[in-house]
């Protein structure tokens, strides 16, 4: 094991990167890799696997983002979960340690929502600067390196099919469905240092023995391991510094006490996901960029997607234990297509994702009780679940902003998410629920329960990639339109949801975008 | 139980006191856990509320058990989440008070409508019409949405409800019934 490497303050040929989940830890040992010093600043604790339990609340608790945050806007949120407008994580590893990991791809017509829907009015639709062909050698690289199941790019089989699974491919058959997917970051066998999965469940509290991807324990060691890469955690990102000519020096940051460092960067990579990263350019506004940094556009915070979605419990005649094995059950892929005979754009999965016993009575129905709620809780064991995980359009109003007065432990101003759905999102939710009680019944349901949206896990959009400065934040490399040593390398520079979970993509994104990196600095763009 | 073959590992979901009796007609056939029958039997009642009063406690497990009914689980396991609110009590006055007052006009609108107090209302439909009346209420808020977790995330609960809990130390589930589903 190589010491620990320390990088001074002052150093300022460091990439400082900005968060260390999905994004950000994958894009610190990419470089790592390539022999570029990085110092990781990560908001959050560094807790290991020793602190992971079998146990929602307790690790909801534990590692989600709590800091104060307002949900705002027409979203059912501002009652259900005022305080609690998305599910993230903070510590190291970020939300790769909570995501199921699901590792879906983008479709192709998702990279170029505009040129398939049309002009949608009122929305902020618009074509990625990259598509999919430039994509998929990187979406090999990252299914790769994330042990995706049934990937050529892995060589690792399917997982095996739990009883929850089973419930769901039988009904999604029944109803002529053909497209039923799973490709999982979750080793289905020893795979690059992590065992194969033990069918534990609790992939959303964080995987104990680390079957499952997250930069906490994949990553981040591995960028450790090569000398070129420090973490410090505890560590917020309160603003970035910018010189004369308007370059990023470095990230003003307080530790864990509350003091003040100031980080000097040749590079500052933003990776501190939706609300975290336009919030931190937000508050970075100086005379030069009074709006924020790289907010000539105004773009920053707006396009706040995080995926029209419901959810839906199913309840049989007979014991089911969703719970036991891999939290994601079967996937429906077969709605996933754009197909505007629906009467929605975009596409949507039906994804089987278990819920504990804790989880399912908070969520099912928030604020519910009495005896139609208790006689649904009685046959949990005889439960399936779906969560179902459509695309969400941009839209202009949908977006993070600073609260005028209200300010964090940090002294900064809290972040106030305000969303609203769209008739696209209602029809979308609605034609997945349809579809959910068609599938269900067909297998024997006998009781199947709508349940609202719980806070999403997916954010993205509100740094988006655009070809055009005027139109978004960063271009087709993630890179700031107007400050080209700042890079945002989380899924806020995505310029669509896609219908699907974003892991996948963020990291492929950050892939290549640590070669991008790499070759501006050898070419000393950067 | 009968009909399900013997292959999917199905759970045991009766209360502890009926588990013993069967237990001592069938000893070595459950898959009941160990540590569910050796839990000492809380001494928990209403009289547990030294703060907030007796009356006041058992009013509360009454409103407790009517907003989450489940006819199979002990009065305790209501109790036991209650007395977080106890607990709270003593150093929090003003929660004190909404729940003393949530209380007095539980009873008020009962003894209006009903002609006896909420706890003695016999009827479980016309406990539940007065719940109604109060659910916006932050005091029905308050105490519903900490049932949420204080009934639903005790461990104890959990076997009744067809929930296992925690299965890393145990292997998961890849030799326990993952996939054992026998029934499609």
């Amino acid at each position: 094991m190589t010491t620990p490497k320390k990088f001074s303050l002052n150093d300022d040929s460091v990439v400082v990167i900005v968060g260390s989940g999905a994004g950000g830890g994958t894009l610190a040992n990419e470089l790592a890799q390539k022999g570029i010093n990085c110092v990781i600043l990560e908001a959050g604790k560094h807790y290991t696997q020793a602190d992971i339990d079998n146990d929602e609340w307790g690790m909801f608790n534990k590692i989600s983002w709590l800091d104060k945050r307002i949900s705002a806007g027409g979203w059912h949120h501002t009652k259900t979960y005022p305080g609690l407008p998305a599910w993230i994580v903070k510590g190291v590893g970020g939300s790769s340690v909570h995501w199921a990991g699901l590792a879906l791809r983008f479709q192709p017509h998702e990279f170029k929502t505009r040129s398939t829907y049309g002009e949608q009015a009122g929305t902020q639709v618009m074509d990625w600067p990259v598509d999919y062909a430039e994509m998929a050698p990187f979406y090999d690289l990252a299914e790769k390196k994330l042990g995706v199941t049934g990937s050529a790019a892995s060589g690792l089989p399917m997982l095996p099919e739990n009883n929850h699974y089973k419930v769901i491919a039988a009904g999604a058959r029944k109803i002529g469905y053909k497209n039923i997917v799973r490709p999982m970051a979750i080793n289905s066998q020893a795979y690059q240092h992590r065992p194969g999965c033990q069918q534990i469940g609790f992939c959303m509290q964080g995987c104990k023995i680390g079957a499952k991807w997250s930069t906490l324990y994949a990553d981040i060691p591995d960028a450790l391991g090569t000398g070129k890469v420090e973490l410090r955690p505890q560590s917020m990102a309160l603003r970035i510094e910018h010189d004369a000519q308007g370059k990023a020096t470095g990230v003003l940051y307080a530790d864990k006490n509350g003091k003040q460092h100031f980080q000097k960067a040749r590079i500052v990579c933003v990776a501190g996901n939706s609300i975290e990263s336009p919030r931190l350019l937000l508050n970075s506004a100086s005379s030069m960029f009074r709006d924020g940094l790289a907010n000539s556009s105004g773009q920053v915070g707006r396009n706040y997607m995080n995926h029209a979605t419901a959810a839906a419990a199913s309840i049989y005649d007979k014991p089911v234990y969703m719970y036991r094995g891999t939290s994601i059950g079967a996937v429906v892929a077969d709605e996933a297509r754009h197909d505007a005979a629906r009467g929605f754009n975009g596409g949507y999965y039906l994804e089987g994702l278990s819920l504990g016993l804790p989880f399912m009575a908070a969520f099912m129905q928030p604020g519910g009780w009495g005896r139609d709620f208790t006689s649904a809780i009685d046959l949990y064991d005889h439960m399936t679940c779906v969560w179902v995980c459509g695309e969400d359009q941009a839209m202009a109003d949908n977006r993070i902003t600073l609260h005028a007065t209200e300010k964090d432990q940090y002294g900064l101003p809290v972040p106030v998410v305000t969303k609203t759905y769209t008739a696209n999102d209602d029809r979308l939710a609605s034609h997945g629920l349809k579809q959910w009680r068609a599938l269900s019944e067909a297998v024997g349901a006998k009781r199947v329960i709508d349940m609202p949206p719980y806070p999403a896990s997916h954010n993205m959009g509100t740094n988006r990639m655009s070809e055009k400065a005027r139109d978004g934040v960063v271009n087709r490399h993630g890179q700031a339109h107007d400050i080209k040593n700042l890079f945002v390398s989380d899924g806020s520079q995505f310029t669509s949801s896609g219908a699907c979970n974003p892991t996948l993509t963020i990291v492929a994104l950050a892939i290549r975008q640590a070669g991008f990196i790499e070759n501006a600095m050898k070419r000393r763009d950067l | 139980m009968s009909t399900q073959k013997p292959s999917m590992r199905v759970l045991d979901k009766l209360p502890q006191v009926q588990r013993r009796s069967f237990l001592a007609g069938a000893a070595g056939m459950s898959v009941v856990p160990v540590t569910a029958l050796s839990m000492a039997p809380t001494a928990l009642h209403a009289a547990s509320f030294k703060v907030l009063g007796s009356q006041t406690g058992a009013t509360l497990l009454r409103m407790a058990r009517d907003i989450y009914p489940h006819d199979k689980l002990a009065d305790r396991y209501y109790l036991q989440a209650l007395m977080a609110h106890e607990k709270a009590s003593a150093k929090d006055a003003a929660l004190k008070k909404m729940i003393t007052d949530g209380v007095a006009e539980l009873d008020a609108q009962a003894k209006r409508r009903f002609g006896s107090s909420y706890a003695a209302t016999p009827k479980e439909a016309d406990r539940v019409s007065v719940l109604k009346g109060i659910e916006q209420s932050p005091f029905f808020q308050k105490i519903r949405g900490d049932m949420v977790t204080g009934l639903y995330d005790n461990k104890q609960v959990w076997p009744m409800l067809g929930y296992e809990g925690s299965s890393w130390q145990k292997g998961g589930y890849v030799n326990r019934g993952f996939n054992d589903i026998n029934w499609l």
